[in-house]
Parts: structure tokens; C-alpha cells; sequence
């Protein structure tokens, strides 16, 4: 896999250290009505780790994914990124300051082929305007080949290239999560946020995920924030693990930790994941 | 010669992002240009050409505008043939300001004004989408409808209130007005045409295009990976009413001779977006089958007298009517993506003939 090191990798290079923090959100309050879906919740995420967010449904996961990246705007409360606080910010922000993110359930371009999905990835690093567009031949077309190697190589990674050309809507489930996996890690993220990346698969394809997911931590030191219900991927991939129940924070720290932590035990008794 | 891929290899990913990856499409797209620029100019008869092929041609790219719209960029709209007023209107008032301007570079900078009010009938797609947007599409539409009705000045005070095509020469041919030359207007439509079906597809196989597609499929994830709506949204409008506008103007200068305003009413629209649905959401050889299916079908069935056919013309009129509706129910339930898509799925066939499995 030399070859992705030297595509890929350099552009994640975004002047944090690892083991710097490179996301803080501070005492974080979101409703929705009378719905209080996050309650007063701080966590932080440190450069090049898999921080995983636990917890049971409806404890407010995906809405605290959703903060992060700008789709909610919290009532309270802050986010400091790479070292800038900001209080609201616009999804399109996010995306060009180097969060991407996979969905709970896929959000993939249904009417477009896998490589098009992934190269969609890519909007942001693509720059040739209207007007070479309308031409193509020339500066556009030599942009589109840069940008089409650097989705081989994610294709190759993702061992996707028997449906490079297929519409991505005939894929089967697993597969579809793959491929949006692949559309997140085109845009060469410093932060890449997965919620539930092996919801309903088998557990081939749940290794599968768990290996890519590895590998790209790695490979890139792609910083990672993971929702997942399986307590046994948690416990291998995640570096730290963040625990949620009804909005409010009841754990955080080791996956050791937090196995043993008494209020985590009781929140997940009973409820089936 | 078979349809096949075989022994054709992609060596590089340009040669794998062509837009036709299979050399005989590429084929086939020269004959059609050598059918369309040198056999009917030779062969067509005056009627051939002024009856059926202008309007085709001129009908299939505001299809083509229509289709970047609704097709790729999944915004519905019934404003059409009000946008296709737009470029006829602001084509006429340039011809009257600046007589010595050549014609063809009038109607392409008419597009620019339908462009620009299609802009902002399209500002509320940032808001709204579906069923709303039609009702303020077709609410542009009938403004529209009405201010070429109640402002004179669009259509220089004339007592008629209709626009006339002014009589245009062009490199040494007279190309629009009652002396020009049926092949050269027909020659000058087929070339603006060719050249923005070129121009559509350059947009659509790149990043502006995939913007727009992201839009239509996922609007929320198009947005996380950067695109921003009100530019996708926007531009689509842009482009797609340049494209109606186009066809407007050539509607009036290079078809009908002359227009009043039912010719861009919301029949017009209708009928556009119609040509979209048979022939293919998000196909651009499908806009040129709707519009040949829409338009040329009513021509063959009310000409079945000629073959013997005892039908009268208003009885072959509803004929199409019929035709045209039931195909479109059809279409939208069992193959939303119309014709084109039959037609994938028989070189599909056609590829792996003749042994399917
Ligand atoms: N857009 C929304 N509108 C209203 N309520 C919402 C919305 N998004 C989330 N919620 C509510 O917030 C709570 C947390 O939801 P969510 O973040 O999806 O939980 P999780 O991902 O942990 O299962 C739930 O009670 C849910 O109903
Ligand atoms: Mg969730």
C-alpha cells in the first residue's frame, strides 16, 4: 500500500501533533421542542486517535456527530476545532475545514456510479472553474484524471473495483457502506466521523470494516470519532470511549474503564443492541 | 460489426472517463453528425427540414435546458416556455437596438437573459422543494406570460403584439426572414445545437455536473462534502435557462417567423418537460428521443391519411393525445428513466449477444 502513503497522507497533514487535541466541545445543550437530546456535554478528541461514542438508542449519538459537524446548531455550549472556537458553522464549513462523515443510514448519490460517489469526495480539492468545465478537454480534464487517480487508490484500498462502475443504489448493504466510506476518506479528512459504519452487516464484513478502519487510522492518521453498538469492535479499535445515555455523558475514559464502569453497566442492561 | 468491448483496453483513466467508452458509440455518434450535417442538407426536402427537423432540433435543447434542471439537478420546474420567452423577447429588442449585430450572436447572448431571470425564479429552491417549487415555477411562468402580454415595449408597441424575425444576413447568407435559405437556418440550428449538447455533456462529466447530481440524489450529503446549494441550485438554474432561452429565440427567428405569447405559455411547458420524461431524466440522448417522440409522432399520425388511413386531423390529434399520455403513465411507473434507459438496456443486450448468460 506505498502507493496511498504518498497521495493520500501528505494532504491530512493539517499541524496538529498527535496527541494534541484537535476537537473540544464544551458543555454542549441541544433540543429539538420539548426534547432535550444532548445535555451539557464536554468531551474532547486528541489528533490521531479512534474515540468511540457508546452508548444506547436515542442516547444522542448521531446528534452529537451531527454538532460537530455543523448539520445542528446546539442551544449551549461550544466547539473548538484545530484551535478556533466557533459556536455555528455551515456543513459546507466543516467539510472544507477537514471533518467528513459517513451516515447511520447511507447517504449515498443513489443515481451515481461508485467512482462518482467517491469523486464527490473530492468537490472541495477541485478548483477548475465554469468555463475550462464547459470545455473540458484541457486544464478540467487533466484536474479530473488527478483527482480520478487518487480514487483508485481508494478503491484499491477498499478492495471495491469490481462495482468501480456500478450505480451505487443496485449495491447490497454492506457494500454501500463501503463505498461511503470511501466518499469520506476522498476528501483526505483530518477528522473523520463514522456512525454506525457496521450497523447490519455480517461478520465478515464487520472484519472487513474494522481492518479499513484500522488501516486508515494508521496508514493516514486519520483522526477518527466511531459510533458503533458492537462491544467487542469498540473494545479492539477504540483508543478512548465516550459513553452517552439520554443526552447526558455517564462514562469516558480506556474501553477497560468504561466496561467496568457501574452507570455504563445499568445503561445498557436491558436495552438490546 | 458487433457491439463490443472486446479487445478494447483502457490504458489510461482519461481513456476510461471518455464519454463513450465503447468505440462503436463513438461510431455512432459521427454517423448521426454526417447524417444531420451532410445527408439531410443534400437529401431534405423543404418540408423535411422546416416542418419536422428545425423544430426537433430546436425543441430537443430546451429539452436539453430543461433536463439539467430537473433531470440532473432534480429541480422540477414548469417555468419553461417562459424562460424560452425570455431569450425570444430580449433577442427581438437587441435585433431592434443593434441591427448591424449578427443574428446568431443574439440569440446565444439571449440565453444570457433568460439566464439571469432564471436565476431568480429559482431563488426560492433554496427553501423549497417538490410540489412547492412547481407552483412557484408555474407562478413564474404565468408572470411571465403576463408581462409580455402588458408591456409593450417588449414587443415595440406593434398593433399585433406579436414579434416578427427581422431579415438577417450572416457571413453572406440570408438566414432568417422570409428569404432565407431553408438549409442554412437549418444548418445554423443544427450547429448551435450540437455544439451545447457538446457543451452539456463537457458539464455534466465533470465537477459542476456531479455537484448538481449530488444535489438531486442526497442534498444533505452533497452539502457535508462541500457543495454549496445556493451555487448548485442556482447554477443549474442558470444553465438551464440559457438553454430555454436559446431555443426561444431560435423558436422565433429560425421556426415560426414570428410569436405572440401563446407559443411560451404553460402548454409549452408542459410539453418540454414531458419530452424529459419520455425521454429520460438525467439523459442527454434522451432529451433528443422525447422531443422526437413528443413532436413527431402527432406529425406521422395526423399524415395516416396520406397512407390510406381514413382518420380526420382533430380525431388524429386526440390520437396522440392518447399515445403520448399513456406512455407517460407508463414511463413514470415502470421506467423512470425513459427511453434512454430502454435503450441502455438493449446495448446491454446487445453486448453479451448472444449468449445472455
Ligand atoms: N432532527 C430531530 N428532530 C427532533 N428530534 C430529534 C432530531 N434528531 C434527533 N432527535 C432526538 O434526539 C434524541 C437523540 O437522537 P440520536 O442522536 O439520533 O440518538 P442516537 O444516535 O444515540 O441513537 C432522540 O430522542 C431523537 O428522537
Ligand atoms: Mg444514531
Amino acid at each position: 500500500m506505498n502507493v496511498h502513503d504518498t497521495v493520500l497522507s501528505a494532504a491530512m497533514d493539517d499541524g496538529i501533533a498527535p496527541g494534541e487535541e484537535l476537537l473540544h466541545v464544551d458543555n454542549i445543550s441541544l433540543s429539538f421542542g420539548g426534547v432535550k437530546a444532548i445535555t451539557d456535554v464536554s468531551f474532547d478528541i486528541l489528533k490521531g486517535e479512534i474515540r468511540a461514542i457508546i452508548g444506547p438508542n436515542g442516547a444522542g449519538k448521531t446528534s452529537m456527530l451531527n454538532v460537530i459537524n455543523g448539520f445542528y446548531h446546539p442551544q449551549e455550549g461550544t466547539i473548538t476545532y484545530r484551535g478556533e472556537e466557533r459556536r455555528r458553522m455551515r456543513p459546507y464549513q466543516a467539510a472544507s475545514s477537514g471533518i467528513s462523515r459517513t451516515f447511520q443510514n447511507v447517504a449515498l448519490f443513489k443515481g451515481m456510479s461508485t467512482l462518482d460517489n467517491i469523486m464527490a469526495g473530492r468537490t472541495l480539492k477541485m478548483h477548475k472553474n465554469f468555463f475550462w468545465q464547459m470545455w473540458r478537454h484541457g486544464p478540467a480534464l487533466a484536474e479530473e484524471i488527478e483527482h480520478r487517480k487518487v480514487v483508485e487508490e481508494i478503491i484499491d484500498f477498499l478492495e471495491i473495483e469490481a462495482i468501480r462502475k456500478a450505480p451505487v443504489g443496485t449495491l447490497p448493504y454492506g457494500l454501500q457502506k463501503r463505498v461511503e466510506l470511501g466518499r469520506a476518506l476522498a476528501a483526505e479528512p483530518s477528522l473523520l466521523l463514522l456512525d454506525e459504519p457496521m450497523a447490519g452487516m455480517n461478520l465478515e464484513e464487520k472484519e472487513d470494516m474494522s481492518r479499513f478502519i484500522i488501516d486508515v487510522n494508521q496508514q493516514y492518521g486519520t483522526t477518527i470519532a466511531l459510533i458503533e453498538h458492537d462491544m467487542g469492535v469498540v473494545m479492539d479499535l477504540a483508543d478512548r470511549v465516550m459513553v452517552l445515555d439520554y443526552g447526558k455523558k455517564i462514562g469516558d475514559g480506556l474501553p477497560e474503564e468504561v466496561q467496568k464502569n457501574q452507570d455504563v453497566i445499568d445503561a445498557y442492561l436491558g436495552v438490546s443492541h | 460489426m458487433f457491439y463490443r468491448e472486446a479487445g478494447q483496453f483502457k490504458t489510461s483513466y482519461a481513456a476510461d472517463s471518455a464519454k463513450f467508452p465503447i468505440r462503436q458509440d463513438l461510431v455512432a455518434i459521427w454517423i448521426y453528425l454526417a447524417i444531420g450535417f451532410l445527408v439531410i442538407p443534400v437529401f431534405g426536402d423543404k418540408y423535411f427540414i422546416e416542418v419536422i427537423m428545425i423544430p426537433f432540433l430546436v425543441l430537443a435543447l430546451a429539452a436539453i435546458g430543461l433536463n439539467i434542471l430537473v433531470g440532473y439537478t432534480g429541480q422540477i420546474s414548469l417555468g419553461t416556455g417562459g424562460f424560452m420567452g425570455v431569450g425570444a423577447y430580449s433577442c427581438y429588442k437587441m435585433a431592434t437596438y443593434f441591427p448591424d449585430m449578427n443574428i446568431i450572436v443574439l440569440i446565444l447572448l439571449s440565453g444570457f437573459f433568460a439566464a439571469i431571470v432564471g436565476v431568480i425564479f429559482g431563488l426560492p429552491s433554496l427553501r423549497i422543494k417538490g410540489f412547492y417549487l412547481v407552483v412557484t415555477t408555474l407562478a413564474a411562468q404565468f408572470f411571465l406570460e403576463w408581462a409580455f402580454i402588458r408591456i409593450p415595449w417588449l414587443y415595440n408597441y406593434n398593433d399585433t403584439g406579436a414579434i416578427n424575425e427581422i431579415t438577417r444576413e450572416s457571413f453572406g447568407y440570408i438566414i432568417t426572414g422570409a428569404q432565407s435559405d431553408y438549409t442554412v437556418k437549418y444548418l445554423v440550428v443544427l450547429s448551435i445545437v450540437v455544439g451545447m449538447t457538446w457543451i452539456a455533456s463537457n458539464l455534466i462529466s465533470g465537477r459542476i455536473g456531479r455537484s448538481w447530481m449530488m444535489i438531486r440524489d442526497m442534498d444533505i450529503a452533497a452539502e457535508l462534502m462541500g457543495v454549496r446549494p445556493l451555487y448548485a441550485k442556482l447554477s443549474a438554474f442558470a444553465v438551464s435557462s440559457f438553454y430555454c432561452g436559446v431555443a426561444g429565440s431560435m423558436m422565433v427567428f429560425f421556426w415560426q417567423g414570428s410569436a405572440e405569447v401563446e407559443i411560451f405559455d404553460y402548454n409549452r411547458s408542459f410539453q418540454i418537460l414531458f419530452m424529459v420524461i419520455l425521454g429520460g431524466l438525467g439523459s442527454l440522448l434522451g432529451s433528443f428521443l422525447g422531443a422526437a417522440i413528443i413532436f413527431i409522432l402527432p406529425i406521422i399520425i395526423r399524415a395516416a391519411p396520406d397512407y390510406g388511413i381514413p382518420i380526420q386531423a382533430a380525431t388524429a390529434d386526440h390520437i396522440s393525445l392518447i399515445i403520448i399520455g399513456v406512455l407517460i403513465v407508463v414511463f413514470l411507473i415502470l421506467e423512470p428513466l425513459g427511453l434512454a434507459r430502454l435503450w441502455g438496456i438493449i446495448k446491454q443486450k446487445l453486448r453479451v449477444w448472444p449468449f445472455p448468460y
